[in-house]
């Protein structure tokens, strides 16, 4: 008779931090975020196009960006899907608590989209299209997270 | 250019399931090996080098390249490992491809696997993404195709109904294939009423998690014909990259497989895909994507996907069948899966395969798709190319 009881390897509490520069670009960004409550993008000085976030070269163009251009706060839902499968959020190993809507924010003035939750406290209103505006969070550090989400302009 | 032609010569795939807990991925890997190698009537030995690969964290191992040695064959022998997320088995396959078209290597073992039941597959996609930037709202693979399905349907008009045909095709070709792991024939209306996980993708439009591995084996021209009496020869092979941050992709267009397949095309000198290509094996691991990219791929106009699709036109009887393996809906050993979609292409020109087997198949295409957006196509022949 085969044993097929699993056997837990433990690893304790571990934590598992690492470290990530975004870089010169990706710091401006988060600075004005959190100071200024401002989206910056950059534009490419070749093709026009206005990236967010910020990055420093243009893939299609494969030249350097420096050109800080603001866009937003208003913008428009670009695609979006409301997820509504329970999974394990490899960020803080806990479960993701769902439904959650998961936008991809065109902002007015940026050529690519900026992801992020949707408020969908009324589903009928998420559709690609609808406005959105920021709500920022009250305490911001410097992060992504200085927006709480995004919610839809009657 | 190549310096030589390349044919693949021998094939062979596991049993593939939802769980194989009766073998380690290195005993896995042998299973698929020494059917390939079987297949072609050669031994270890007659093996000039090993190209190999699967989806880095997916398994709580990685370096495969390394631990699978005994098991892959690899012994005292040149190997490379390929990673590039979903496309890995196409990746392998071109890399194969280009391993002996270079003209250094004969005799070439390509080798793709995954042991998903292994792993939390939404964990280790988004290891692929930018921690800043783009984990916050993901969700793994599904998240991303949900927001492209949404963007195409907003611009042409497309249904749940569109997308669950191509469900209900792809399940019903896989019931015709033994090594797949669903096989089980499902209604438009048991697809629509399963639960839906992101907008507006149901669980039965998408591809289940699977243990199970792929071995083909390339050939340069000198030897091709000692070895098998009907290779499928490699006529082109493409691959195309995007963007860099999830945000970036033009959601509803597959930009991607649009440009490698016009290069395949002028390769090949092919001008009307749907008449010409015999069969497709599509990388397709959601249904929408198998109205959206036929597009991308010059097969319907665009906006027409879902009539070609409710036409009968990629059935099996149909002027271009689509997956008669079942593909990827019905089977997704991630870092096998491109690669099966070559082997599977394969068989179809080499006239063996059985009973999902089209009759008659003269050029055959195989896709690879990658969860950031990129593609990868080979165009598969039964005569050897004269270019």
């Amino acid at each position: 008779m085969l044993d097929t009881e699993h056997v837990i390897i433990e690893s304790g509490a571990a934590r598992q931090p690492f470290n990530y520069a975004v870089g010169l670009h990706g710091s401006l960004f988060l600075q004005e975020l959190r100071d200024n409550r401002r989206f910056m993008a950059v534009k490419c000085p070749m093709c026009k196009k206005v990236y967010i976030p910020p990055r420093r070269v243009c893939g299609a163009c494969f030249v350097e960006m420096d050109k800080f251009v603001e866009v937003g706060p208003k913008g428009s839902i670009g695609t979006f899907t409301i997820l509504r499968y329970a999974f394990i959020d490899p960020e803080t190993g806990e479960k993701k608590p769902v439904p959650y809507g998961y936008g991809f924010i065109r902002l007015d003035g940026a050529d690519t989209l900026f992801q992020h939750y949707i408020d969908i406290q009324d589903e009928s209103k998420v559709k690609i299209g609808a406005r959105v505006e920021p709500v920022f969070a009250d305490e911001r550090k410097g992060t992504i997270k200085d927006i709480r989400y995004f919610r839809i302009i009657d | 250019m190549a310096k030589q032609r390349v044919a693949i010569v021998g094939i062979g795939q596991t049993y593939h399931k939802s769980h194989r807990p009766d073998v380690n991925g290195q005993e896995l890997i042998n299973e698929a090996v020494q059917r390939a190698l079987a297949d072609a009537d050669l031994t270890i030995s007659d093996i000039d080098a090993i190209v190999i690969g699967n989806m880095d964290h997916f398994e709580g191992i990685n370096y495969v390249d390394c631990w699978s040695v005994d098991g892959s064959g690899g012994f005292m022998k040149p190997i490379i490992k390929l990673t590039t997320g979903g496309t890995t088995g196409s990746t392998l396959a071109i890399g194969g491809y280009h391993t002996v078209a270079s003209g250094l290597f004969d005799r070439v073992l390509v080798i793709g696997w995954e042991k998903n039941s292994e792993s939390d597959t939404t964990g280790a996609i988004t290891t692929a993404f930018d921690p800043v930037w783009d984990r916050l709202v993901f969700a793994g693979a599904i998240s991303g195709l949900a927001a492209e399905a949404q963007a195409y349907m907003a611009k042409y008009g497309a249904t749940d109904r569109d997308g669950a045909r191509v469900s209900v095709r792809d399940r019903k070709h896989a019931c015709n294939n033994p090594y797949t792991q669903l096989r089980k024939e499902v209604t438009i209306d048991e697809v629509l009423d399963s639960p839906m996980l992101a907008d507006p993708i149901h669980l039965l439009d998408v591809c289940p998690r699977t243990d199970g591995a792929c071995a083909v084996i390339m050939a340069g021209e000198d030897v091709v014909e000692k070895i098998t009496a009907t290779p499928d020869w490699i006529w082109a092979t493409a691959n195309r990259h995007t963007y860099t941050y999830l945000g970036d992709a033009n959601f509803g267009r597959l930009d991607s497989m649009a440009a490698a397949s016009r290069e395949i095309y002028d390769k090949a000198g092919i001008r009307e895909p749907a008449k010409e290509i015999g069969v497709i094996e599509l990388y397709q691991p959601y249904s929408f994507a198998g109205i959206m990219w036929i597009e991308d791929l010059g097969l319907a106009e665009y906006g027409k996907g879902a009539e070609f699709i409710w036409s009968g036109a990629t059935d099996m009887d149909g002027e271009i069948p689509f997956n008669p393996s079942g593909g990827v809906i019905a089977c997704n050993p991630i870092g096998a899966t491109g690669l099966i979609r070559c082997a599977e292409a394969a068989l179809q020109v080499m006239g063996k395969a059985e009973g999902r087997q089209v009759p008659d198949v003269d050029l055959a295409l195989s896709t690879g798709f990658g969860g950031c957006f990129w593609s990868d196509i080979l165009l598969h022949g039964r005569r050897k190319p004269d270019f």
